[in-house]
């Protein structure tokens, strides 16, 4: 690494989050899953980075820890350049206009008794002293700049299809003009011919207002489609990491290679090659395998894989896999 | 009977609910059928009406303010307006369904075994002991490990991807000749969902049954199906062989959908070519072609309702004319279909 990089936008180190499970009085009896372990990630001002995973593999609890929605266990996580690991939430407060999210489902994460104006208003009153007819401005800016109508901020959710609900959601992370939007599955709830709309729309928003996605999601043809750089996670750890190409044209981990062949492909004369079919089924996150988390279900696994955790290690330019026995690339 | 006829012939089908705003339709005249062993697509996006039409086809459309016409004939009989009890001899035991969610099909107290060993015994006159041993069979046949253990356990003890298995088991516990399957890998993960995929296709060589699939995903449907039933708000768009459909669509909304799909090899495209707007309320469909307020290819024909229409098993319900859909096609995307 010789060439000078950027300042990452967000930086974590060896990163964890732990949740016990069970409420026994006994500590010995208190379970401890796993749900994100050690994740260290630069993400890097104006990129995208992609993060997927099958559910259960802690992608979304890492989305959350990014923006500090949930208390990190331990490891470290930097926003431009400071430790916010464990700033209090007064501290965390400023940051906050920098650091948004959007949400997989717009109908829960919109409060159903409230205008869509009053909705859309709430960022300003808590972050800008604004006259109320400065706030209606900028609301209705943010409503056409979503493509919806200025008059819709005198409707409520339900009134709204999924579509337009969603794009309410992205207008409300949009509105303090955030540094960082950490996108939670944003399209997976959406029919395909509106979820072409919305990645379109953020595409845009990060081309105008320079924007950092952190886009999760398990429809990879999305995430290739979006993405600047994917990382793969499987158990709580990231597995892969590089270039979208790279990665999904030749990935290197065993478990990225069959989650990339299980996609379902929509052409008939095009087949891809031989599916790599998984055995069995994802392991209990409570009871984790030894060394490499994925060895009970990989066709390259052996002793050493049973022994040791691999760690993440460039194989090629920025990309980066977390095994023994890496596939060609 | 002979045995040429289809297995499974639907009519005009309507389906309209009565509502405080008035009548309300969901399903149009939908016509298909289903050939013996055949695996038969069906595509379209929330609120298109493919899961009314198979809830029709069931006999599971139970409101009050439904009224159903048209007609479904399943190996020559009537099912539309069928008594509970004759209508009982026919699903379950020679069409069976699934859901999208196998949570909600399987009830938490009973063991996996005792939902199976039921269903068998609901239609055939076996024992106890046949039927858990068929059982257990049924499991193993679906690929469930070690299914002595596992049919007496619970639901709650098998993941979402053994839980759908378990599902299709029990579905296929009284070999039905044609199996139902509503969304049956949207809740799944995708390394799941090829399970499943590949598991549903067995079925046919293992069991001969013809299996109807609803999905969204134009991918599961390449996977799969033979032949592909296009829905858009309640009416059959197009229709034809796997091959001509994925090959050259003949329907501006299929089009659409295609164009809409992130590829997931080649060149990435600047921006997605997305179908604008969002599909009509029943209650508020536009006059004509109910795709037309969305289509880039609207005129003045397009103010009539299309039939469906086309030669070769290909068919589409759409004015353009037939020579230049392709080209009209190529300069909705600009990329070249492949």
């Amino acid at each position: 690494m010789t060439e000078p990089r950027p300042q990452p936008l967000v930086r974590t180190s060896d990163l964890s989050k732990r949740y016990r499970v069970g409420r026994s009085p006994f500590p010995v009896q208190r379970r401890i899953v796993h749900a994100v372990e050690q994740v260290s990630l630069d993400i890097f001002p104006g990129e995208t980075l992609g993060i997927v995973g099958e559910s259960g593999c802690g992608k979304s609890t890492l989305g959350r820890c990014l923006v500090r929605l949930t208390e990190i266990t331990s490891g470290a996580l930097e926003f431009e350049g400071r430790d916010i690991t464990s700033a209090s939430q007064r501290q965390l407060r400023p940051l906050r206009r920098q650091m948004q999210m959007v949400f997989q489902d717009p109908a829960a994460s919109l409060n159903p008794r409230r205008r869509v104006g009053d909705l859309l208003a709430d960022p300003f009153r808590v972050h800008e002293k604004l006259s109320r007819s400065e706030m209606m401005d900028r609301v209705e800016e943010l409503l056409v700049r979503v493509e919806l109508l200025p008059e819709h901020a005198q409707r409520f959710p339900h009134e709204f299809s999924g579509g337009q609900r969603q794009r309410i959601g992205i207008a409300r992370a949009l509105a303090l003009k955030p540094r960082l939007i950490v996108a939670d599955e944003p399209v997976s709830a959406l029919d395909v011919s509106i979820q072409a709309q919305i990645i379109n729309l953020l595409c845009d928003l990060r081309d105008e207002f320079s924007l950092t996605y952190v886009f999760i999601a398990h429809d990879l043809s999305v995430v290739r489609q979006f993405a600047s750089r994917v990382a793969v996670m499987y158990m709580g750890s990231i597995v892969e990491t590089g270039p979208v190409d790279a990665v999904f044209s030749a990935p290197r981990h065993h478990y990225t290679a069959a989650l990339r062949s299980a996609v379902p492909v929509p052409d008939v004369d095009n087949r891809p090659g031989q599916r790599i079919v998984l055995k069995g089924d994802l392991p209990s996150p409570l009871d984790p395998p030894s060394g490499c988390r994925f060895h009970t279900r990989c066709v390259a696994a052996t002793t050493v894989c049973r022994q040791q955790r691999p760690v993440l290690s460039l194989v090629d330019k920025a990309h980066f896999v977390a095994c023994h026995h890496p596939r060609g690339g | 009977m002979p045995t040429d006829a289809p297995l499974l012939v639907v009519e005009n089908l309507c389906i309209s609910f009565r509502t405080e705003g008035g009548v309300v339709p969901a399903v149009s005249g939908v016509s298909f059928s289903v050939e013996r062993r055949e695996i038969v697509g069906v595509v379209g996006e929330s609120g298109s009406g493919k899961s009314q039409t198979l809830l029709a086809i069931m006999g599971l459309i139970n409101s009050p303010n439904a009224v159903v016409s048209g007609s479904v004939r399943f190996l020559g009989q009537e099912l539309l307006g069928l008594k509970r009890r004759a209508l009982d001899a026919v699903r379950g035991r020679q069409i069976a369904m699934i859901f999208q969610d196998p949570m909600t099909a399987l009830t938490p107290v009973h063991t996996i075994g005792d939902q199976i060993i039921e269903q068998i015994r609901a239609h055939e006159n076996v024992s106890r002991t046949a039927a858990r041993k068929r059982a257990v069979e049924l499991l193993d046949a679906v690929g469930l490990p070690s299914p002595e253990s596992a049919v007496d356990r619970y639901p709650h003890q098998f993941s979402g991807g053994m839980r759908q298995r378990a599902v299709i088991a029990m579905a296929l516990s009284c070999n039905p000749a044609l199996l139902i399957a509503d969304e049956p890998t949207t809740a799944l993960d995708v390394t799941v969902q090829a399970q499943i995929l590949e598991l549903i296709g067995r079925l046919r060589d293992a069991f001969g049954s013809a299996v109807i699939l609803v999905t969204h995903d134009l991918g599961v449907v390449a996977e799969v199906a033979d032949r592909v039933l296009v829905m858009y708000a309640g009416r059959v768009v197009e229709e034809g062989g796997k091959g001509q459909l994925f090959r050259e669509p003949l329907h501006p909304y299929a089009w659409g959908l295609f164009a809409s799909i992130p590829p997931m090899r080649g060149p990435r495209p600047a921006r997605l070519t997305a179908i604008p707007g969002s599909p009509p309320k029943p209650s508020q469909m536009p006059q004509g072609c109910a795709f037309g307020p969305r289509c880039t290819f609207r005129h003045e024909a397009c103010v009539a309702q299309p039939s469906l229409g086309g030669a070769g098993g290909h068919r589409s319900a759409c004015f353009l004319p037939q020579d230049s859909r392709q080209d009209l096609r190529r300069t909705l995307t600009g990329r070249i279909p492949a």
